[in-house]
């Protein structure tokens, strides 16, 4: 009993220290003092400067798309790529597989910067001195970032599927792109999926891979490309997070609560239907 | 010849754009680390490097830095991992779910937050740089680590410690016996988890020593703001180097955990 209750005041005195910094800010946000510790009573005008807030709007917007476009394309490549390099030869697949570690164990500062010099050399030697530096310089940077994990999330399913599915369906007459259709992507979807949710949170999170690659374009129209991240990074180098930033940490932190919530909840439930599973089964035995 | 579909073509794509845009930026910094700058083959930046006593002085802080990082947040989440291994404390993945939420909170701003409170409690950048920036450090790294080494906590041989328990083993003995080498794959791909982001990384040194404290990542971030290809080109490479050394201490200590993260979806 003692240990449980030791256990339990450590786990929550962590949990407690790790959450103070965010429950702090969420907590000044419905003030509108100018520094935190200061309370000026409750207010929402802070929410309503955020939404007013043109730079970061903007940020936010820029942050949503880019995530979704680079989630969509890491996804799609690194799928791809897993199936590929599953039905090919041991020796390529080996080969693609050790290419596929290295932006997983390298720094993100190294990768991004030699994308960088990559881009200024052929910029300087290629195009005259031209600046290539815009949307899709960032979009490679983020794709990079995600595909490798997505690929190492569709690799396991792909492992565990029953290899000959795909002849399978081949010899009850699917041509090979139905057969991949209709009898490979169902098995693998749920690594497909996760691969995707982590590259959007890959993308959402990234700092120094979006400050290094990144050019004008996008909702920042000619100036360069502001995220969430370089905008906050922008602004705390200056002095402390600015007041109308504190709702933005709020409305994130809900977002975030819901998603952890329907995980958990999907979660639970799929353990539920496992138990039926092998309940009915022990039934029928 | 007609051209006849292959399962194996569909990974050419991103074969392709491995090639493009992993190996060969490779190479160019290798280019740039040794070329000056009109492109003439030199030493310059090697030698530059290990003669500025200033560079070695951010190479030895930032190895610092990490180790103790790496050391604080293996104290700090070896404990949490083990009890939340125990389906007694953590009925429903719920209490793992929340020590992971941070990470999807934007981690700039959470930077900054932990700046913001720490001000406030008197703790700030200008007085304590280092307390500052090693409480953001283990703030920010401390889901990393209990992540791996939950995974590994939940596969333990329970077998093995009861056994360990009937044989007359006491507490500490079970603990160093039979928990703690079992563990071990997991202890290892934690600190991988932390100590080389800890070394390359920007905002939170930045943030939280308020410029103070220069860790490796400032200083390849700084030649990049300044244009120094050249410079921080050649960091880059000490960077893979270590990072190559450390992949090659640790390779006989991991087992395969694939997709590490892919775990709480």
């Amino acid at each position: 009993m003692v240990k449980k209750i030791l256990g339990y005041s450590y786990i929550y005195l962590i949990l407690l220290l790790m959450y103070i910094p965010i429950l702090v800010l969420i907590v000044f946000s419905f003030t509108n003092a100018t520094y935190i510790g200061t309370w000026n009573g409750f207010s929402f005008d802070l929410y309503g400067k955020l939404f007013q807030s043109e730079e970061i709007m903007i940020a936010v917007g820029n942050t949503v798309i880019i995530a979704i476009i680079s989630a969509v394309c890491a996804t799609v490549l690194g799928t791809l790529g897993a199936v590929g390099g599953f039905y090919a030869k041991r020796r390529s697949r080996a080969i693609l597989e050790n290419i596929n570690q290295i932006p997983v164990v390298n720094a993100e500062i190294v990768m991004a910067l030699s994308l960088v010099v990559m881009f200024v050399f052929i910029g300087n030697n290629i195009f005259g001195g031209a600046n290539l530096f815009s949307f899709w310089t960032l979009l490679v940077g983020h794709i990079i970032l995600a595909a490798p994990f997505v690929y190492l999330n569709v690799k396991p399913k792909l492992q565990q599927m029953d290899p000959a599915l795909y002849e399978a369906a081949l010899d009850l007459g699917c041509s090979p792109r139905q057969a991949l259709n209709k009898a490979v992507l169902p098995e693998i979807i749920p690594g497909v999926f996760s691969g995707f949710m982590l590259s959007i949170t890959l993308s959402l999170d990234d700092f120094i891979v979006t400050a290094f690659t990144r050019g004008s374009g996008l909702l920042s129209g000619a100036a360069n490309i502001e995220t969430i991240s370089t905008l906050v990074q922008a602004k705390i180098k200056k002095g402390p997070i600015p007041p109308e930033m504190r709702p933005l940490t709020t409305i994130i932190f809900l977002i975030v609560l819901l998603v952890v919530i329907f995980i958990s909840l999907r979660r639970n439930k799929t353990i539920n239907v496992k138990s039926m599973k092998r309940r009915k089964l022990r039934e029928k035995e | 010849m007609k051209f006849r579909f292959q399962r194996k073509y569909l990974c050419i794509p991103y074969f392709l754009f491995l090639i493009l845009f992993v190996i060969i930026p490779i190479f160019f910094i290798i280019y740039y680390a040794f070329t000056d700058s009109n492109g003439n083959f030199t030493f310059d930046a090697f030698v530059t490097f290990f003669t500025t006593t200033n560079k070695i002085n951010v190479l030895v802080q930032s190895l610092l830095f990490s180790t103790l990082n790496t050391i604080v947040c293996l104290i700090i989440g070896y404990p949490i991992s083990y009890l939340l291994s125990n389906p007694k404390f953590n009925k429903n993945y719920v209490l793992v779910l929340l020590f992971v939420m941070p990470m999807w909170i934007n981690f700039v701003l959470r930077t900054g937050a932990t700046r913001d409170v720490l001000t406030w409690l008197g703790i700030n950048g200008g007085s304590h740089p280092y307390i500052a920036t090693m409480i953001g450090l283990v703030y920010n790294y401390l889901p990393f680590v209990i992540l791996p080494l939950y995974t590994t906590m939940l596969k333990l041989d329970k077998s093995q410690i009861e056994a360990a328990i009937d044989l007359g083993c006491n507490r500490v003995q079970v603990f160093t016996k039979s928990i703690f080498p079992q563990s071990v794959p997991g202890i290892i791909s934690a600190a991988q988890m932390v100590f080389m982001p800890t070394m390359s990384s920007y905002v939170i040194p930045e943030t939280l020593s308020e410029g103070k404290i220069v860790l490796f990542g400032n200083s390849i971030y700084l030649g990049f703001a300044n244009n120094q290809w050249n410079s921080s080109g050649f960091m880059a490479i000490v960077m893979l180097v270590i990072i190559a050394i450390s992949m090659l201490v640790t390779r006989n200590f991991t087992e395969k955990d694939e997709g590490k993260e892919a775990a709480t979806w």
